[in-house]
């Protein structure tokens, strides 16, 4: 499966939902899959800081592709870390590179993405890049 | 007269307005105000009919300007009730207020070694400035604390005050708490040690009378977008006694007497401090809003809050493992809380797709956030155009929030 194919999975389970306490009671509900980052990596460096919730993020790569972990105080960003990870982990460096992700507009979530939430959402996806272009050099 | 909250509400047109198709409940009065359209009107009345630079034009258009700038100085100093319109400065805001003292004051008064006490309910503008000024001075801070209650602890005060104590500063009211603080007897303290007290009233000036004679505080600062004004409006009001011996802040035009390469000589108060091109036509909607206020009554905009506070706290305290943090005896009508397990951010963004606006997070306050070892709470502040009603919506928000995280 695709970066593609799987934002277009996200995008047909959200539309069923069109009032936004339905919306966030799935994000609730897909908080619950995040793949918690392991207690070691839970450290300072691992931290991006939002002024109003923490995200921890971590990343392994192993024969050529990234896996994320990752969790967050906010449940609510939990549930959209939870939704970045699903589409990027188990992906290339490149794929993530030019990976455009349009879902997040889609399900009506990209104000969640404005830096003036202050919720670290922006920098986390920024950070996964980083990873993305840092583990590629190695390759 | 009589409190027509009807009538009020109406005269505020973002009130009527509605988010994600439900009607706007606006709590997060305490980070700004909502705008009367007597204030939208005035600012556009005067840009399509008078603007022109103050102090400076022969001609009618900035003369008559310049009338209503120096006007709006007036309202101000009636409704604060100062000794005389040369001591209220224009500023853009409390924070520009207390960066003019920290680096006016603080350079002609506050050598090294010198203490400075600030309180520890401080907002982090009635903080840094002073940290800032400490470090150019070699000088140092020290802090009242306040108690489970988020009351500043007085008696403490005295154990602080030094011979090196050169200025308390602190607010008459907590943002993030609500806590209105015991100026009068704090100042009281003060002036027995000959220490001058500077308040930070950007939370009390709209919700109680201010008199700064009766309090007789050295220096009082505010906002005007948090009393209905524009943003980008402030006032430091100060004793002409400091006034006049402090040099001036910021250089430019207006501030100066007469300039020559060898040596300037600067104007009077209150110009002396006001350098550049004034905000006024900010200014003159400062006092329209000052004047809106006292149409009111502020003792009838008090007594309605009052009851908002009364009920809130009432009603949210019906909602099991919901903390109210500060429980101070005198508070203003505003309620932090957190509701055990849920993070504040979550909590926030469920009520704002309800249509009810609250602050979270720590209020720019982080030494109070980390007195009660807490990473943030969930603000709601009421004005006096707020409702009982809007205050049931938030309480059967929360209960969804329950419902949702737990």
């Amino acid at each position: 499966m695709t970066i593609k194919d799987r934002q277009q999975d996200i995008v047909e389970e959200f539309e069923i939902y069109d009032d936004w306490m339905d919306k966030y009671s799935y994000l609730i509900e897909l908080s619950k899959d995040l793949p918690i980052i392991n207690e070691k990596d839970r450290k300072e460096e691992n931290l991006i800081n939002g002024c109003q919730s923490k995200v921890w993020l971590d990343a392994k790569f192993t024969d050529g592709k990234i896996s994320f972990s990752a969790d967050s105080d906010a449940i609510i960003t939990k549930g959209i870390v939870a939704l970045l990870i699903r589409v990027l982990s188990e992906s290339t460096p490149q794929e993530i590179i030019d990976a455009d992700l349009h879902f997040i507009d889609k399900i009506g979530l990209k104000e969640n993405l404005s830096p003036t939430r202050s919720n670290g959402l922006l920098s986390m996806i920024k950070q996964m890049k980083l990873y993305a272009i840092a583990f590629k050099s190695k390759e | 007269m009589d409190f027509d909250i009807k009538k009020i509400r109406s005269d505020f047109p973002i009130l009527s307005h509605t988010v994600y198709g439900k009607p706007l409940i606006y709590f997060d009065n305490a980070a700004t105000t909502q705008k009367p359209e007597c204030v939208i009107n005035i600012i556009s009345e005067f840009y399509k009919n008078y603007n022109s630079n103050v102090h400076r034009g022969v001609h009618l258009l900035s003369a008559k300007c310049t009338e209503a700038n120096e006007n709006a100085r007036k309202t101000i100093q009636k409704f604060i009730n100062a000794n005389s319109s040369k001591e209220i400065i224009f500023t853009h805001g409390t924070t520009d207020s207390i960066n003019l003292i920290a680096t006016s004051f603080g350079d002609k008064f506050i050598n090294k070694d010198d203490e400075i006490i600030v309180s520890e309910l401080e907002h982090h503008s009635n903080i840094v400035p002073w940290q800032l000024l400490c470090e150019r001075k070699q000088a140092k801070i020290k802090v009242l604390p306040f108690n489970e209650k988020g009351e500043l602890i007085v008696d403490k005060l005295k154990n602080l005050i030094s011979k090196k104590t050169k200025l308390i500063t602190l607010n008459q009211v907590s943002n993030s708490l609500g806590t209105i603080n015991p100026i009068k007897k704090i100042i009281e303290i003060a002036h027995s040690n000959n220490i001058p007290v500077m308040i930070d009233g950007a939370q009390a000036i709209q919700h109680q009378k201010v008199d700064v004679k009766k309090l007789d505080c050295d220096f009082y600062v505010f906002s005007g977008h948090k009393i209905y004004a524009p943003t980008g409006t402030g006032v430091l009001y100060g004793k002409e006694k400091w006034l006049e011996q402090m040099p001036p802040y910021q250089g430019g035009g207006d501030m100066i007497d007469v300039v020559t390469f060898k040596k300037t000589t600067y104007n009077e108060l209150p110009f002396k401090f006001e350098a550049g091109t004034p905000n006024y036509i900010g200014n003159i909607a400062l006092g329209k809003a000052l004047d809106y206020v006292s149409s009111i009554g502020i003792s009838n905009i008090a007594k309605h809050e009052k009851e908002l506070l009364e009920y809130g706290t009432q009603k949210l305290s019906e909602i099991e493992n919901l903390i109210i943090y500060g429980n101070a005896k005198n508070k203003t009508s505003v309620i932090s809380f957190l509701i055990n397990g849920i993070h504040p951010y979550d909590t926030g963004m469920v009520l704002d797709k309800l249509g009810v606006a609250v602050r979270t997070g720590n209020h720019c306050t982080q030494p109070v956030m980390d007195h009660y070892k807490i990473p943030g709470t969930v603000r709601a502040s009421f004005a006096f155009y707020n409702t009982i009603e809007e205050i049931d919506v938030l309480y059967e928000g929360l209960l969804k929030v329950v419902k949702m995280f737990n």
